[in-house]
């Protein structure tokens, strides 16, 4: 099924390493849902839900976008920007916190 | 696509990680060697996708962060039942299976269309369309049972908090128009894959460029990224 030669032309990779993937892209998503079906609460249940997450994530931009075949000069120019938005679910994260103390203080007076 | 020929004679300096991004970058040429234009311009259109993406979610995460009327629980909201019990999140768990067959039926669509082999690739962005296609109609059935049945506005619900209506129709609206608009691009690659218009490198209606089998890859980058969207989507707003 493989070609080596493949490299000459675009992004060709052995069928096998897909199907692998695909595989691993249903068991992960079968976890994440059994996450909600045995009702995991808490801490436990975001850090699972984070964890598949991030795996699926990391698979597809990886495998199916073929990101870890592509050169580092576009790997960088695409995944360093999206650091931002790091930042700003931090920034987020503080004004929420303080939207939601000034309602629990005011909205208690009524 | 291979490097011009006169890059051959400093191939054996060839600058790795750190440096090959400086090298690149500070070529006075192009900086995505290599990457043919349509797909290095997919990639910056993705980024720029993201951005609107997260600022769906970040938006969402701050409402329900800060809402102090309690949240819907989506579990049970989005619970189906098939003659029984209820299952909880069924209907969603179904759409994030079709979603991923989809995405693995796309990537051996771009491997045979490397392979030249313009039945398999066609038939495989149709199937791949089709998919996309029964997402958006369980979509569409899940907007009309939170509609008409449950009375679930933008502006209120009978569950909880009113932000539960709006940052529900905006995110999956928004990731309901990507697969719609997705489907109908991979209907269009699939039809100039089936007629050949690559192997005869046929000039496009709108670009009236070459098209070759890359636009097939470039196609799968758009669509692996409505899968990667609907990750988020499944983890933040109905997992979490």
């Amino acid at each position: 099924m493989s070609q080596s030669d493949a490299h000459a032309e675009g992004q060709q990779h052995p069928l096998g390493i897909y199907f692998k993937i695909w595989g691993l892209l249903f068991v992960l998503s079968t976890f994440s849902y059994l996450v909600d079906y045995y009702h995991v609460e808490g801490y436990l249940r975001w850090t699972l839900i984070l964890v598949f997450m991030v795996l699926k994530a990391g698979l597809i931009i990886a495998v199916f976008m073929h990101f870890m075949w592509e050169r580092l000069a576009l790997v960088y120019a695409i995944s360093v920007p999206v650091l931002a938005v790091l930042v700003f679910i931090l920034l987020m994260t503080y004004e929420a916190d303080y939207t939601f103390f000034t309602r629990d203080v005011f909205f208690a007076l009524e | 696509m291979t490097p011009p020929a006169s890059d051959t004679a400093e191939a054996a300096v060839e600058p790795q990680g750190w440096q090959s991004v400086a090298a690149d970058w500070s070529s006075d040429q192009r900086a995505f060697k290599n990457v043919p234009w349509g797909k290095a311009m997919m990639w910056i259109f993705l980024l720029s996708d993201t951005f609107i993406f997260s600022c769906f979610l970040i938006s969402y995460m701050t409402v329900r962060m800060s809402t102090t009327v309690p949240w819907p629980n989506s579990s049970e909201i989005f619970a189906l039942s098939f003659g029984g019990d209820p299952i909880p999140l069924i209907l969603i768990a179904i759409m994030t299976f079709i979603l991923i067959t989809s995405s693995g039926t796309m990537v051996l669509a771009v491997n045979y269309g490397y392979r030249k082999d313009r039945v398999k690739t066609a038939v495989l962005l149709l199937i791949t369309a089709a998919f996309g296609a029964s997402f958006v109609g369980m979509q569409a059935f899940e907007w009309t049972k939170l509609i008409v049945e449950e009375g679930v506005r933008p502006w209120s619900n009978p569950f909880g908090a009113p932000q539960f209506g709006s940052t529900f129709f905006m995110i999956t609206g928004f990731h309901g128009f990507h697969v719609s608009v997705g489907v109908i691009f991979l209907v269009i690659v699939a039809r100039k894959v089936w007629r050949g218009e690559y192997d005869n490198e046929t000039r496009g209606f709108f670009t009236s460029r070459k098209g070759n089998y890359e636009i097939v890859e470039t196609m799968g980058l758009y669509w692996h990224f409505v899968d990667l969207v609907w990750v988020f989507i499944f983890a933040f707003f109905y997992l979490w």
